[in-house]
């Protein structure tokens, strides 16, 4: 599909400089730093901020989600968990302060003595990678925990991983991009537009790797664009016209998640995060401003979209391991979402080559964020408004969204 | 070395020759690009996929990656499992999914009687094998390392007998070598260790137990470094297999000098 002469007779169509595809956290904080270095915006999502944005707990963790063999993504996770306080004041300075942003730290516990051990293990992993830890005894623990369970068998507190709300975050994002367009006079319909793209619009309409130049949308319309951002999740890999040869190995890894409201008389239930390793399954428990409780989260590949019952059991069976009380709170909302997997866990975020080695004009991919969406939102963000100005660090370079498409890498001369 | 055992000793289950002797799960694995690797490093011809935790995609679907085309990228046989199942009857339906999503009339059995424990429930994994052999499935079947069940379950036509080592995840290694012996010396169909596996010489003695093979998942998933763990599987089980195979020297009380001390040889 063409794009090259905008049809003067559909007046209705959209022009724009930098076209976002989803409006999920990564799209939106896109969008927003997009935004902010002076570039016309528009954001096209049916319903922003309501993937898996919505069910995500908001950990800021890049300490206590190190995963062994996945240390070639710390660098990433670290300078985005640094770039979050600044993300967040900034926004607060532009009148919109409900983020959910805490400076709480991370409890990482452990149920029995296998898991002490497993915790144990990780933490020399985590200190040899220069990382903060520090052992508690459960009884220090249980002093700034007091309703944590007494029969636990490791303690570690990790002081420098905080959390956000990420409805909250999606929110203050979504109006922040609106009323500031407003302010230079484009209006709401402009900047969110509340529709899917079925697919690119490509300046040589018979060659995919040619110059992109704007997204066609599925009310018929189409937004002309001087660099389209492809940051819709799962969805990526399913719009039309993508350059050809690009393999985007999207998969949905599904995560059921919980949420409660904890009694007037038990609160605080926690002020810290807690991530528990109970008999070696993972859960958490994260607390809100607001004396709501989040507690998540599987992890299932059964292709199936809704809320798992046997999820819900093991999550509130695992927490209360963790804290007992949790038997006491009222129970308000089980959510499923599908989080965008990659083979390698890593984020498919970059340009992708060109014939002549060079990046597709045009063309920016930001997806396949699978558990880390949140935290790596204002990386994926400065990373994107860097190659917007031209800027390419190659530090980055083992993210790059084409890395999984052997049609599009540098042949070796022979 | 495949090669070679696959041409001189072969697993053979249900008429399919197999070079090699470790079966792989694919539980607990953290990445697929990280299984994938384990996977090719351990050697395996042969891997089991739990069909309630993996759903395989619809035919003609161009979906991303997932396990299924990790599987037939490497030429690996899928086995499906019946993992989660707590009846006979749950057992029969996940099967016939398997069946019909992945076309093999191979599945591994598994009917677990609590999540505590998640030792096989020995009633009702007589009805599920009775029942799927008549339905025509070549049956694996998990079992305790009981040797009254594994012969009875050979008797209701199980296509190889699964005993475990130790309950599923524990990592405690062989708990009753002796009972394991005694499957093996009774078996007419293949004996395959399966669960409980720690680290390499757990393999390893498996087959000096005289086990035809050895299935593992977490043992290699879970481990720090999956690939050097698939490894020292891949050699431990050829090593236990050639041991098995090799008549080793009767356990003695008092020493034995490896040369007699009389008319030694001068070199």
């Amino acid at each position: 599909m063409s794009c090259t002469a905008p049809d003067p007779l559909a007046a209705h169509d959209l022009s724009t400089d930098v076209a976002v595809i989803g409006g999920g956290i990564i799209g939106l904080g896109i969008a927003l730093e997009a935004q902010r270095a002076g570039h016309r915006v528009t954001l096209i999502d049916p319903a922003p901020g309501t993937g898996a944005t919505f069910a995500a707990a908001g950990m800021l963790a890049p300490v206590s989600e190190l995963h062994y063999q996945e240390e070639n993504l710390l660098p990433l996770t670290l300078a985005s968990a640094a770039l979050w306080p600044g993300f967040i004041r900034a926004l607060a300075d532009d009148g919109y302060p409900e983020t959910g942003f805490r400076f709480t730290p991370t409890l990482a516990l452990g149920a029995d003595a296998a898991d002490r051990t497993a915790l144990a293990d990780l933490r020399e992993a985590q200190t040899s990678q220069g990382l903060d830890v520090a052992q508690l005894t459960i009884r220090e623990a249980r002093k700034r925990e007091p309703l944590l369970s007494p029969n636990l068998g490791a303690a570690h507190l990790i002081a420098h991983d905080h959390q956000v709300d990420p409805r909250a975050v999606a929110a203050s994002i979504e109006a922040r991009l609106i009323a500031a367009a407003g302010a230079e006079g484009r209006g709401e319909d402009q900047t969110v537009v509340r529709a899917r793209v079925t697919a690119l619009l490509h300046e040589d309409p018979a060659d995919t790797r040619s110059r992109i130049c704007g997204v066609l949308l599925d009310d018929g319309r189409s937004v002309h664009a001087r660099e389209v951002v492809i940051a819709n999740g799962l969805g990526a890999a399913g719009l039309g016209a993508l350059p050809e040869g690009l393999v985007l190995p999207l998969r949905p890894v599904h995560g059921d998640i919980l949420r409660l409201r904890v009694p007037e008389h038990l609160r605080p239930l926690c002020t810290a995060t807690l991530r528990g390793v109970v008999r070696g399954l993972p859960v958490y428990v994260v607390p809100r401003n607001d004396g709501t409780v989040v507690i998540g989260a599987s992890s299932r590949e059964d292709c199936s979209a809704g809320v798992n019952a046997g999820a819900v059991h093991q999550l509130l069976r695992d927490a209360q391991v963790l804290l007992p009380a949790v038997a006491e709170l009222e129970l308000i909302e089980t959510t499923a979402r599908a989080r965008p997997g990659t083979p390698d866990n890593a984020p498919l975020l970059g340009r992708v080559a060109a014939s002549d080695g060079t990046g597709i004009p045009g063309l920016i991919i930001a997806t396949g964020f699978f558990r880390h969406g949140v935290l790596l939102a204002p990386m994926a963000a400065r990373i994107t408004t860097q190659l917007l100005a031209g800027v390419c660090d190659p530090a980055w370079d083992r993210f790059r969204p084409d890395r999984f498409s052997p049609a599009l890498q540098p042949q070796e001369i022979p | 070395m495949t090669q070679t055992m696959l041409e001189t000793d072969p697993l053979v289950i249900d008429g399919i020759p197999l070079g090699s002797r470790l079966i792989m799960g694919t539980g607990g694995a953290p990445s697929l690009d990280g299984l994938g690797a384990a996977l090719l490093a351990s050697g395996t011809e042969l891997t089991t996929v739990a069909m309630r935790r993996y759903s395989a995609p619809a035919a003609g679907s161009t979906g991303g990656t997932n396990l299924f085309d990790l599987l037939l990228e490497n030429n690996i046989r899928v086995l499906p499992n019946t993992a989660g199942c707590f009846t006979a009857r749950e057992a029969l339906m996940t099967a016939e999914l398997g069946r019909e999503a992945l076309e093999t009339d191979w599945v591994k059995l598994e009917v677990i009687a609590d999540e505590h424990t998640l030792l096989p429930d020995a009633v009702e994994l007589v009805e599920a094998t009775e029942a799927l052999v008549a339905r025509g499935f070549k049956v694996f079947a998990y079992t305790n390392d009981d040797p009254v069940l594994a012969l009875r379950l050979e008797q209701l036509g199980a296509a190889a007998v699964m005993p475990l080592g130790a309950p599923i995840g524990t990592g405690l290694g062989i708990l009753n070598p002796h009972n394991i012996e005694l499957i093996v010396s009774r078996a007419s169909v293949p004996v395959i260790l399966d669960a409980g596996i720690g680290t390499a010489s757990d393999a390893a003695l498996a087959m000096e137990l005289g086990c035809d093979a050895v299935l593992l998942a977490s043992a290699v998933t879970r481990a720090q470094d999956p690939v050097a763990m698939a490894q020292a599987f891949r050699h431990a089980v050829i090593g236990g297999r050639l041991a098995a195979q090799a008549g080793r020297i009767p356990r003695r009380t008092h020493a034995l000098a490896s040369s007699a001390m009389e008319g030694r040889p001068d070199l």
